[in-house]
């Protein structure tokens, strides 16, 4: 009962809040909903912004995929919509289908991946569920959002810069030189610089997030609220706000090393680094370069980033599906310390790993034996999860509903992406397929077959507490079925591809003789990804349809325990009509003190009914 | 409904399953047997750890499959398993699957270092490169060394060129240089398993051994521009001879000024 007593500042803190709330009522609609400070408005803000780009996204890879199963064929409805690529005869050009590939990757991942976890989520859920009014900074936070403006611009002027058909071609992960000199490709100029732009603005982004979600969650959790009464989301998303908050600089500094390799070709500037370029090379019949610099070292400094943010783009993810896991199988989370030691010690490690992107790359192999043990080790907080994920369903009471099946479906494609993964980590079978189609199956499988799952499984868990209504859950099955096969059609088959050795960022594989015969199998791929880019409008229209239209409900239309599920629905300015004070862990279904209030679930703020009460709270 | 969720996704891991079993006799599997020494080995490793991954995902999916089964026949009025967890199997799916990973990185050691660890090529490829393979958008550059010298890291008078294709000889190890003149490739030869970055400003030793002789495709696996996918190339593992014969005719066509012919012709 100790823990109660210094939450008890943040109560009347939150008392204070609350009337400052009431303060604001008649606010006009573009500080309600535009230039919001309120974190559930920000987070359903950078929902909506993801899902959109989600579409972007999806359609870039669409583009790549037609030209893998109909190489060099006039692209439907685009080719002459736009009227691009007139002189290729409506074709894809070889240049511009490396824009294709770098631009799916860096709309989903930096676009929709990330701040659809800790941007919209992490934003809606953080304060919800541990039980404040707002974010501890709210004005940085609505900054976090409007960042996320002028980087998206900043990519799309990126798209034009070079020309139309020369977009940014090097691939989300720029290696220098190829992004470090304009004369070393179509899309190596003033796009890439744009890009670069882009990039450093979407970081600025998170590490505000990141700042205010460490802050919030240390500072303001309601009384009772301890540590290991937080939610797994509430968990992950504080770990994840480590990792960024670590990470994140790195990137931002090489980004800038990068930028000032190159600045002078798009500014009068004397400012001319060569961090990345070592001398003497002659790139396409370009004077040979000056300077003393090493390749090597984007990588390093790339890799410390974004491997981390590998975990970044999941850890999220885990803790929302072993949230809805739970409640959907009215059971507690199965090994809820584990849960958190496993997550802690992914970020642990995560920040030792990076160099298994490098084990091609040249670098000392003493290098790559530590790294290779490293990430072995790395599977195994990831094992203990799925584990503990089976343990949760096993012997539950599981509501089958579209959430639940997301959940499943998480759990279910992460195995074949953490396994994959061990090929990878194993240093001469990396060898092999680095830069194959088999690394492209594996991150799609954590990346789709994870994160995504459970993105749809969270949003439409969720969306009652964001819109007051339902979102249909027959539409959302039907999603799910389309999604899930189109899913595995499309990125099963990749395992296949990279065994047989066919490298990734190729725009017509073909050419080769010994994977001509795997054309068949790239036109099943690509009709399969057609399915499921059509199923993403069943979401888009279930979740627009319901905001105005969908089935009405009340504060907690799942039988949930967390805080937020206490709130009204949607919670009005500053959260909660009555200041909640936290009695128990969040994964108390089926317990005998629910049994003893007669239903199988026992919110975080019932106070412990008389007797059965002590002995449940003091063992925490 | 609910039991059919249960069959579901029992059902999608069987598919995979087939999928992967009916791969081979389809082609749609590594292009060929390995064809290089350290090719064994590698995909010794692989099948290593494909049959450890394929028990772990029959293991893991089934348990899934069966937990929502479980699920689907239940009657609603029982109460669901009230637990939080077991100590006694957290400490069991810790320890076994950290033995498990430990191992698979111990048995790659060896092979890691006989492929990257210089010091543990073999003997008589270490200080003697058979050519440079110098990469550059959107071709592979070959400069043999004048035949009878050694391969000198800058290009010397008598250097011989070609573009393209690779002679090496077969049965017996043979090293390249691999460097790159403008920005960074891989040099890819799926059938031998080989794959190494060339990076700017580095020289970079790889060593195979070529068990047949034959054609070999190489590739760049490195994104390098716009061309990436063309930089087709071939390696060509011929005897010791044959090798040493091509490098002949190759000096002969360099040397070629045209006049000798003229002479010879009047």
């Amino acid at each position: 009962m100790a823990t109660i007593t210094p939450a008890v500042e943040t109560h009347s803190h939150h008392d204070h809040s609350h009337e400052h709330g009431h303060g604001h009522h008649e606010q006009s609609f573009i500080s309600k909903y535009v230039f919001s400070t309120d974190h559930k408005v920000i987070g359903i803000q950078f929902l909506i912004t993801t899902i959109l780009m989600l579409m972007v996204g999806g359609a870039l890879a669409l583009a790549v995929r037609w030209q893998l199963a109909f190489p060099w064929e006039s692209m439907p409805i685009i080719g002459r919509l736009f009227g691009l690529f007139q002189t290729e005869g409506g074709q894809i050009s070889p240049e511009f289908y490396t824009m294709l590939f770098t631009m799916h990757a860096s709309v989903m991942i930096f676009l929709v991946i990330i701040p659809v976890l800790a941007g919209a989520f992490g934003n809606f859920l953080i304060p919800l569920q541990i039980g404040a009014d707002d974010m501890a900074f709210p004005v940085l936070n609505m900054l976090s959002y409007w960042f996320m403006w002028p980087a998206i611009a900043c990519f799309g002027i990126s798209f034009v810069a070079g020309g139309a058909t020369a977009g940014p071609g090097n691939g989300w992960t720029s290696y220098p030189v190829l992004s470090d000199i304009a004369s070393a490709a179509p899309g190596s100029g003033a796009a890439q610089t744009w890009w670069l732009f882009g990039l450093t603005l979407v970081g600025v982004s998170s590490m505000m997030g990141s700042v205010n979600y460490m802050t919030t969650i240390i500072n303001m959790r309601a009384p009772g609220m301890t540590l290991f009464r937080m939610p797994l989301t509430i968990w992950a998303m504080f770990i994840t706000a480590i990792l960024q908050a670590f990470a994140l600089p790195v990137l931002t500094a090489a980004g800038f090393m990068l930028v000032f390799d190159r600045l002078h070709e798009l500014l009068p500037t004397s400012i001319h680094s060569g961090f990345f370029i070592p001398s003497g090379l002659v790139v396409n019949n370009a004077e040979p370069t000056v300077g003393g610099g090493q390749p090597l070292l984007w990588q390093h400094l790339f890799w410390f980033y974004s491997h981390p943010a590998v975990y970044i783009m999941l850890l999220p993810a885990m803790g929302m599906v072993s949230d809805m896991l739970s409640c959907m199988s009215r059971k507690p989370v199965f090994g809820y310390k584990p849960m958190v030691y496993s997550m802690a010690a992914i970020a642990g490690l995560g920040f030792i790993v990076w160099g298994h992107h490098m084990f091609t790359s040249g670098m000392n192999p003493a290098l790559g034996m530590t790294f290779m043990t490293s990430t072995m080790m790395i599977a195994l907080p990831s094992a203990i999860k799925v584990f503990n994920w089976i343990g949760t369903i096993w012997d539950g009471n599981i509501q089958f509903n579209a959430v639940f099946l997301n959940c499943a479906a998480f759990v279910a494609l992460f195995i074949v992406g953490g396994l994959s993964g061990i090929f990878m980590a194993a240093v001469p079978v990396d060898i092999y397929f680095h830069d194959t189609y088999f690394i492209v199956a594996h991150f799609h499988y954590v990346l789709f077959g994870a994160t995504l799952f459970g993105v749809f499984a969270g949003i439409q868990f969720w969306f009652p507490k964001m819109f007051g209504r339902m979102m249909s859950d027959r539409v959302q099955k039907l999603h799910f079925v389309l999604t899930f096969i189109g899913m595995n059609g499309t990125f099963f088959p990749m395992h296949l591809l990279g065994i047989a050795g066919m490298p990734r960022r190729y725009a017509d594989p073909y050419l080769h003789g010994y994977l001509e015969h795997l054309l068949p199998m790239n036109q099943f791929m690509t009709i399969s990804a057609i399915i499921m880019g059509c199923a993403q409008f069943l979401l888009l229209g279930n979740f627009f349809y319901s905001i105005f239209r969908g089935e009405k409900c009340g504060r907690n239309p799942w039988n949930a325990n967390g805080l937020e599920w206490s709130a009204p629905s949607p919670p009005g300015h500053g959260n909660f009509d009555v200041p909640p004070v936290c009695y128990r862990g969040p994964y108390e279904y089926s317990s005998p003190e629910a049994d003893a209030v007669g239903q199988d679930f026992i919110l975080q703020t019932s106070p412990p009914p008389a007797g059965v009460a002590r002995t449940a709270v003091a063992a925490h | 409904m609910k039991k059919f969720w249960a069959l579901f996704f029992w059902f999608w891991p069987l598919v995979a399953l087939w999928v992967c079993a009916i791969a081979p006799q389809n082609n749609w599997w590594f292009p060929s047997p390995p064809l290089s020494s350290l090719g064994h080995q590698i995909d010794g490793l692989f099948y290593l750890i494909l049959i450890i991954v394929a028990v772990t995902f029959v293991g893991t999916q089934f348990a899934l499959g069966y937990a929502l089964w479980q699920g689907a026949v239940r009657t609603p009025e029982k109460k669901a398993w009230f637990s939080h967890g077991s100590h006694k199997l957290e400490i069991i799916w810790t320890i076994v699957p950290a033995f498990i990973l430990v191992f698979i990185s111990l048995t790659q050691l060896e092979v890691l270092a006989k492929i990257r660890v210089l010091t543990s090529f073999p003997k008589d490829v270490q200080n003697a490169p058979v050519a440079e393979v110098m990469a550059r958008q959107f071709e592979w550059r070959i400069r043999y060394p004048k035949p009878g010298t050694q391969l000198m890291t800058e290009p010397r008078p008598g250097d011989l060129y070609f573009v393209n294709e690779v002679h090496v000889p077969a049965a017996k190890p043979a090293m390249i240089n691999l460097r790159t003149q403008d920005v960074q490739h891989a040099f890819f030869v799926p059938r031998l398993r080989v794959k190494q970055d060339a990076v700017p400003g580095l020289i970079i030793p790889v060593w195979f051994e070529i068990e047949k002789a034959g054609e070999y495709e190489l590739l760049c696996a490195e994104l390098c521009g716009w061309g990436h996918y063309k930089m087709k190339a071939r390696i060509i593992a011929e005897t010791p001879e044959q090798v040493t014969a091509y490098l002949q005719r190759l000096e002969q066509e360099q040397n070629e000024d045209g006049v000798a012919d003229e002479q010879a012709s009047q």
